[in-house]
């Protein structure tokens, strides 16, 4: 494979991290409150909203319903209002986050919605404010998960980010698509799939590792 | 200390179930400094009772004093400040399984705003009252249960409230263990004189712990008084087995199979007496043999202390002359001893 090649694929993989890693990082921003509410608010909880938790959570399913593709697409001109333009790598991270909040948010509900009650009861029974018991308690304690939930984020964006080639967005996925299918040079179309499997066991077993790190429920010695 | 006045819970028909009435009429007063049991079947409404008196829950109607202060009108800010004058144990720990024991802690001190140093002190001084200073670094996953409601006991205490509750705090825990806590939590109540609020539906544990017992069924008061008086003359269906219980009412089924109704010939007469008060039992079977000469053998005995008294039976064999029986049965009602005529044995 020739260096301006070699190149290419540097470069496409840097534009894949820059948009997998500011779309996770504003995925997160907002779906980890969103999930932590969606957790929290159905009748007689934290902060109980029933009908708001009610008409997120079909928000949250219709956006998740919708194929990435069209998702894409469909919200060209909010892209452009957004980031000023609706082609290239920043572009992409406009789909790319609003696709993945509502992921994240389900599987942060997932979470926390795995600590045992028992222990809100208990903070309430100290004293504990909603804002204290979700910071003090919930999140801590859904810690190990919300890393596994994160880590299985970013291993999905790594696929969707792989489709905003489709509006020149760049990355692996488009260098791939363009260069091994179009150009049909199989061995480029390898070395995208290779360099895609390597990134997502790297992200998959350094989300492993932390989620065993915080996790304190089952230690041994 | 606590005052229920005109207390009810009604917990209202949701999603095709009816509604419960949890409780009803609850009207007494937890004197301070006591330890009072609340005891009752499951469902007989001791949680809710517990939970209104920290103001996890609200009473339908009337209203409970704690401290003067009557909990359930407050909420929000008001009410988050007054629990913390209220400490809570729970069956299951609930110890935040990311937080070792000193900062489980610690967690209710963050909660209520202590600086970091006041917290480090106040948190060591709390592992070394609950015995488990060594465990400091200990996350809950290593502990044994007694440890980590141990943990439990000394995160309720860090506020310094004045009430503590306790909501089947022995319920997971074998009986050693128990028997530790109860200690621990005896030992509490005397030093730091809180008053303590425990619901159980063991009465072993109101037995070892209790002075005051309060027995709920079905939302209801129905019984309420000294723990002695409570297993010795209980009035209710839900407390008469307390009785069979301490004095031990099932024979041994040696001793139990062998009685029948009529005099065998040189056989002993099969006398049961109730025991109660300090001290009660300890010399009446040297008295009743000394001033009656007659030679009482002892079949079968039972002694608890319960809140401070002997409480409990003794089975006596009488050599089978009636007159002996007669004068026995006499000798006992002259001392105020009840006692009970159960048949022969050969």
């Amino acid at each position: 494979m020739s260096p301006e090649l070699i190149n290419l694929i540097i470069q496409a993989t840097f534009e894949s991290l820059y948009m997998v890693g500011i779309a996770a990082a504003l995925g997160t921003a907002f779906g980890l409150p969103l999930g932590v509410f969606l957790a929290t608010s159905r009748k007689g909880e934290l902060f109980a909203a029933p009908l708001v938790n009610r008409v997120l959570g079909i928000v949250v399913n219709a956006t998740r319903s919708t194929p990435f593709i069209i998702l894409v697409v469909a919200i060209i001109p909010f892209t452009r209002l957004v980031a000023g333009t609706s082609i290239g790598s920043t572009a992409a991270i406009v789909p790319l986050t609003i696709a993945s909040a509502p992921f994240i948010a389900r599987l942060v509900e997932g979470a926390i919605r795995e600590v045992d009650g028992g222990l809100i009861e208990t903070a309430s029974s100290f004293g504990a404010s909603p804002m204290q018991i979700v910071f003090k308690v919930l999140i801590p304690e859904a810690l190990p998960g919300l890393l596994l939930a994160l880590t299985l984020a970013v291993v999905s964006l790594l696929g969707y980010s792989a489709m905003v080639g489709a509006v020149g967005g760049g990355g692996l996925g488009d260098l791939g698509i363009r260069y091994g299918y179009q150009r049909f040079m199989p061995e480029m179309m390898l070395a995208v799939v290779v360099v895609l499997i390597a990134l997502v066991q790297l992200v998959q077993s350094a989300g492993d590792y932390l989620a065993r790190r915080v996790n304190r429920r089952l230690r041994h010695h | 200390m606590v005052r229920f006045a005109g207390i009810s819970k009604t917990y209202p028909a949701y999603r095709g179930k009816p509604g419960v009435n949890a409780l009803q009429d609850i009207d007494f007063a937890i004197p301070r400094g006591s330890i009072t049991g609340v005891i009752g079947r499951s469902g007989a409404g001791k949680s809710s009772l517990v939970r209104l008196i920290n103001g996890l829950e609200k009473p339908t109607k009337g209203c409970v004093i704690v401290d003067g202060r009557d909990i359930s009108a407050l909420a929000g800010r008001e009410l988050r400040l007054a629990q913390r004058s209220i400490g809570m144990i729970f069956q299951h720990f609930n110890l935040l399984s990311s937080r070792t024991a000193a900062d489980n802690i610690a967690l209710p001190l963050e909660i209520a705003g202590w600086a970091k140093a006041d917290i480090k002190t106040r948190v060591a001084e709390l592992l070394a009252l609950v015995g488990i200073a060594d465990k400091h670094d200990r996350y809950p996953s290593e502990l044994s249960g007694g440890q980590k409601q141990r943990v439990g006991i000394a995160r309720a205490l860090a506020t310094r409230p004045s009430v503590l509750l306790s909501d089947e705090a022995t319920s997971a825990l074998d009986p050693q263990t128990t028997r530790a806590i109860l200690d621990l939590l005896a030992n509490i109540n005397r030093e730091l004189g809180v008053t303590i609020v425990l619901i159980t539906h063991e009465m072993s544990v109101v037995r070892q712990l209790a002075k005051e017992v309060v027995v709920l069924d079905a939302g209801r008061v129905v019984e309420r008084g000294h723990v002695a008086d409570i297993f010795t003359h209980p009035r209710h269906p839900i407390t008469q087995p307390f009785l069979a219980e301490v004095t031990g009412d099932s024979l041994p089924v040696s001793l139990a199979s062998r009685i029948v109704s009529e005099p065998p010939a040189g056989g002993q007469a099969v006398i049961r007496v109730e025991v109660r008060g300090a001290g009660a039992g300890d010399t009446m079977v040297a008295r009743l043999a000394r001033e009656l000469g007659i030679d009482v053998s002892l079949l079968s005995a039972r002694i608890d202390e319960i809140g401070g008294q002997h409480v409990g039976s003794l089975v006596l064999g009488i050599p089978g002359r009636d007159d002996a029986q007669a004068r026995v049965l006499a000798w006992l009602s002259q001392y105020q001893f009840s006692a009970e005529h159960l048949g022969y044995v050969a």
